[in-house]
């Protein structure tokens, strides 16, 4: 592997979450370093994908701060992660199913488009050579995740196994620095899992971007991820390398139901 | 024949108008996924700043009589649509992100209310005429083809030239422009627009902004032709089936519907019209708009929704 693992690139805090009377997350913290693949497990409701939004900024914890690449966030929202360079897939597909595969991933390239709508209505200039460029960033990342032959297909009408791909293009042409998957795998047959697995290690390895996911599928995360957080009932119950974690006793008795 | 065509072309010149309303609709529905009912307030509102700035501007800055006044009146009407769809976004909208589409419905029902209050409370409650010096004179086309040739309205015709330029202009505008891309994006999916870093509240000002200058355009033409008065305002009820026939998500369905309905109106009146009493024009267009639902529920140009179980 030509990736090497660098500083810590985001950092979370003492981070709580509730939603009415019911705790999501307490006091939870972890870092990420650069270029690694972090992944997030834990059983159901054990407050993985609240965790994947609080870092989204879907969700405002009432404690605690995020902190990416130094700088201190305590209210982030989608829109400003998006920015930073934090780019994410959906456990349920949230694609435009209207659109076809090439419009969905040129989505993914608003933020970079600088042209202005007057130049863009008519075609012109700096806006086609911009364009132009996008599409041409669009399809290589089309190359990469095997999708040519679906380019110009309406996504609503793609198979399951697909549409999560082209989820995960959409955060790809955004040309991330971390990449959150919310359970990338869930829902897939072993052969489609296999496949994700692939491009979620080429991703990291050819881009070096960092990644955070979630996932359910032990045996997947424990051969892909360089390091694990463990969570259960919104706390975190073991963090470490996945040997380390499989051989925790908490995560033991948290995932075979050991009296608590 | 002559008559036959001068019924169809009166059909197609009020189908025009209709276009022009339910374009309204569409661009709103398209962009956020909310059909906004108070679609018909945004064309009495503007269409009443319109009538009454024409008449207050040239007073203040003594431009009596002259074009530069009339577009003075256009532009200030077409800012104070800006502010309109700038309030609505802040007020309303933006606390309602991520809401279901009944209750995005119901809140438009609400702004529809306010809009008409204040249009009445700052503008006035009679009826204002609306002249930006369209020539109202008739001319007679095609003498030679047939005895007594064509008699058609040149004011309708300039208003037919106007809406279609417009169309032509928003159809680039959603096609081609990246920011058209993430108004559609948005309309699918507000969550994913979002993570992409599509700034979801800039959006609906945009297209809330693009939705008050249809109305204004609409509320212009109508007004010039027929007076600006309260009932203007129940004319989006008159776009209804229009934008039913022609789909909730087709721009040109929109057009084409609007083209249909105004054109079958006028023929069903002059035709069928005699055999059943008349009085047809009336409930044509939401017979045909049933008919149409019974058997393409996402009308003639919606996109179909594939919903997987």
């Amino acid at each position: 592997m030509s990736r090497k693992i660098g500083e810590v690139i985001l950092d979370l805090k003492k981070v709580s979450l509730s939603f009415g009377g019911v705790k999501a997350l307490t006091d939870i913290s972890f870092d990420v370093r650069e270029h690694e693949i972090r992944a997030i497990i834990g059983p159901n409701g054990a407050g993985k994908s609240s965790m994947l939004n609080v870092i989204n900024g879907v969700y405002r914890p009432q404690e605690g701060e995020i902190i990416l690449r130094g700088q201190h966030f305590t209210k982030m929202s989608p829109y400003k992660a998006a920015r930073a360079g934090i780019s994410r897939t959906f456990q349920n597909i949230a694609l435009f199913k209207g659109m076809n595969v090439i419009d969905n991933l040129m989505t993914g390239r608003n933020m970079k488009i600088r042209s202005n709508l007057i130049q863009q209505a008519f075609w012109w200039g700096p806006a086609r050579r911009e364009e132009l460029g996008h599409r041409a960033k669009v399809e290589e990342v089309i190359d990469f995740l095997e999708i040519q032959h679906i380019r110009k297909t309406p996504v609503g009408r793609l198979p399951y196994g697909l549409q999560k791909r082209v989820d995960l293009g959409r955060a790809l042409a955004m040309e991330p620095s971390i990449l959150l998957l919310d359970e990338p795998m869930a829902g897939m047959n072993v052969e489609e899992k296999q496949d994700m697995c692939r491009f979620i290690l080429d991703v990291n390895d050819q881009f070096g971007t960092t990644i955070v996911l979630i996932e359910h599928d032990m045996a997947v995360v424990m051969d892909i991820s360089d390091r694990v957080v463990v969570l259960d009932y919104g706390k975190k119950i073991g963090d470490g390398d996945p040997d380390a974690v499989r051989a925790n006793p908490d995560v033991i008795s948290a995932y075979l139901g050991a009296s608590h | 024949m002559g008559f036959f065509l001068e019924t169809l072309i009166g059909g197609l010149m009020a189908g025009m108008l209709y276009s022009l309303v339910a374009l309204g609709f569409v661009l709103i529905f398209k962009a956020s996924g909310v059909f906004n009912f108070a679609q018909g307030a945004m064309v009495l509102f503007a269409a009443l700043a319109m009538a009454r700035f024409a008449e207050w501007i040239p007073g203040w800055f003594g431009l009596e009589g002259s074009y530069l006044g009339t577009a003075a009146a256009f532009v200030v009407a077409g800012a104070l649509m800006f502010v309109v769809a700038w309030l609505i976004e802040r007020l309303v909208l933006r606390h309602l992100v991520n809401q279901e589409g009944a209750t995005l419905l119901m809140a438009t029902l609400g702004i529809a209310y306010v809009l008409e209050g204040i249009g009445s409370t700052l503008f006035g409650n009679d009826i204002y005429k609306i002249d930006v010096g369209m020539p109202k004179d008739p001319v007679f086309l095609f003498e030679e083809v047939f005895p007594g040739g064509l008699l058609i309205n040149k004011e309708d015709f300039i208003a037919a030239l106007i809406a279609a330029v417009l169309v032509g202009l928003l159809t680039l505008f959603f096609q081609k422009t990246t920011t058209g891309r993430a108004l559609r994006a948005v309309a699918d999916d507000h969550q994913a627009a979002q993570s992409i870093g599509i700034p979801l509240n800039r959006i609906w000002v945009i297209v809330w902004c693009v939705a008050g200058l249809v109305a204004l355009v609409a509320g212009v033409i109508w007004g010039s032709k027929l007076g600006v008065q309260f009932s203007l305002s129940t004319v989006a009820l008159r776009a209804l089936p229009v934008v039913i026939l022609g789909g909730l998500t087709s721009v040109p369905g929109a057009i084409l519907g609007g083209l249909i309905i105004g054109v079958g109106e006028k023929l069903s009146e002059v035709y069928l019209g005699p055999m059943v009493g008349g009085g047809i024009e009336i409930w044509f267009a939401y017979v045909l708009a049933l008919v149409v639902l019974l058997f393409r529920p996402q009308g003639l140009f919606g996109e179909k929704i594939i919903d997987r179980v």
